[in-house]
């Protein structure tokens, strides 16, 4: 058995992380796609500290003598899974933001020229149109 | 009569092979962040060598006149809204060459290391041998280029396991100085480039991709301002991201474009 004091502070401190972060979705303060980690961790460690017969089995089976390191351990493992996601979505977001700085680049060059040789040749410019850069 | 007629023929002929341009199609590129002292100097030093090619200086969010500079010295300029990179600013200009049908690019540095006076050695190597990319070495003969020892060391060792994976020599990796046509373009402008730092693993990949790479002897200048291309780049990373690409690279499947 879990000593209570733990079991206790683990149930409240789970089911407050899912509820916070099914509240963040609703507000859509974070993406689903970001949520899913969280809410399976949370959920699961909840789970876990509910029903500690389930976790005194699980510790037996991978050998663990204190149940909370059981928690611990699926807990940091999780953390890891989130942390390598985010990596991921952080390099992919990194290839984004530098195709879109060379297209503004390349853009913004075109637009200038565009311009100079609009003021070069005869053509009526709207003035509003070049006032403004 | 028919004398005259066929000085005036001769006259048109030589009016129009000199208004048509020498090397068409084709693109310099200049990556530069704060070269305010220097790229004046290397553009009217390129106009004066191959004059009529167009050059392209990418800005790299420079905090000086270096985009006054440029423009001055009849460069257009793209600037980036941020300092992004020697890479990242490189390939903007590939992109920039590949949209706007450019068939031939030449890609230098604007400090004053290359020497304007090989533009025409690599647009030369490049048409004789049909090769996709033409490597400016420093390290075949042409000069005396003395690099400190941590960088020699780091050009040698990637240089041996450029050369040992692609069958030829590769002398000079890091070369800024180079020539890059046709499908090569292509493959500049993709995401297979690597954009922080490209080198040994970019002459790699060319490789796996089938492209045909030469090296031609360049004259390279020590930098004026002693400072590397590498500023910022903490040496032990740099090392071990090169190792990690190019292993990963080489446990890639063939890619393909």
């Amino acid at each position: 058995m879990i000593a209570p004091p733990i079991r206790y502070i683990s149930i409240i401190i789970c089911f407050l992380l899912v509820i916070y972060v099914f509240e963040l979705v609703r507000r859509k303060h974070l993406n689903e796609e970001y949520s899913v980690g969280w809410l399976v961790t949370g959920t699961i460690m909840l789970i876990f500290s509910i029903f500690d017969g389930l976790l005194k089995w699980v510790s037996e089976l991978v050998g663990a003598t204190l149940f909370t390191s059981t928690l611990f351990f699926f807990g940091l493992m999780f953390l890891v899974v989130i942390c390598l996601h985010f990596s991921i979505r952080i390099s992919a977001l990194t290839n984004q933001v530098r195709r879109l700085t060379q297209h503004t680049a390349i853009l913004y060059h075109e637009k200038s020229e565009l311009e100079e040789r609009i003021e070069k040749s005869d053509y009526e410019v709207p003035s509003s149109r070049l006032e403004k850069f | 009569m028919s004398q005259t007629i066929q000085d005036a023929q001769v006259e048109i002929a030589t009016a129009l092979a000199a208004s048509l341009p020498q090397y068409p199609n084709t693109i310099i590129l200049i990556p530069a962040f704060n070269e305010e002292n220097n790229i004046g100097f290397v553009l009217d030093a390129i106009h004066e060598e191959v004059p009529g090619i167009p050059v392209l200086v990418i800005d790299d969010g420079s905090g000086d006149a270096t985009v006054k500079k440029a423009k001055a010295h009849s460069a257009s300029v793209i600037s980036m809204p941020y300092n992004s990179g020697y890479g990242v600013a490189l390939q903007t200009g590939f992109i920039y060459a590949l949209q706007n049908d450019y068939r031939l690019v030449i890609q230098m540095d604007g400090d004053r290391q290359h020497d304007p006076k090989f533009i025409k050695t690599l647009i030369q190597t490049i048409q004789k041998e049909e090769a996709d990319v033409v490597i400016g070495s420093r390290f075949l003969g042409v000069g005396n280029y003395q690099a400190s020892l941590p960088r020699r060391l780091g050009i040698n060792i990637f240089g041996r396991l450029a050369s040992w994976i692609t069958g030829q020599k590769v002398s000079d990796p890091t070369s800024g100085f180079q020539a890059i046509r046709g499908d090569a373009l292509k493959f500049m402008a993709s995401d297979f480039y690597p954009p922080d730092y490209p080198d040994a693993d970019l002459i790699i990949m060319l490789h796996r991709f089938g492209f045909k790479i030469r090296e031609v002897p360049v004259l390279m200048h020590p930098n004026p301002d002693n400072k590397s291309m590498h500023r910022g780049h903490k040496t032990i990373y740099y090392v071990f991201k090169m190792f990690l690409s190019i292993f990963a690279t080489i446990l890639r499947k063939k890619p393909e474009l």
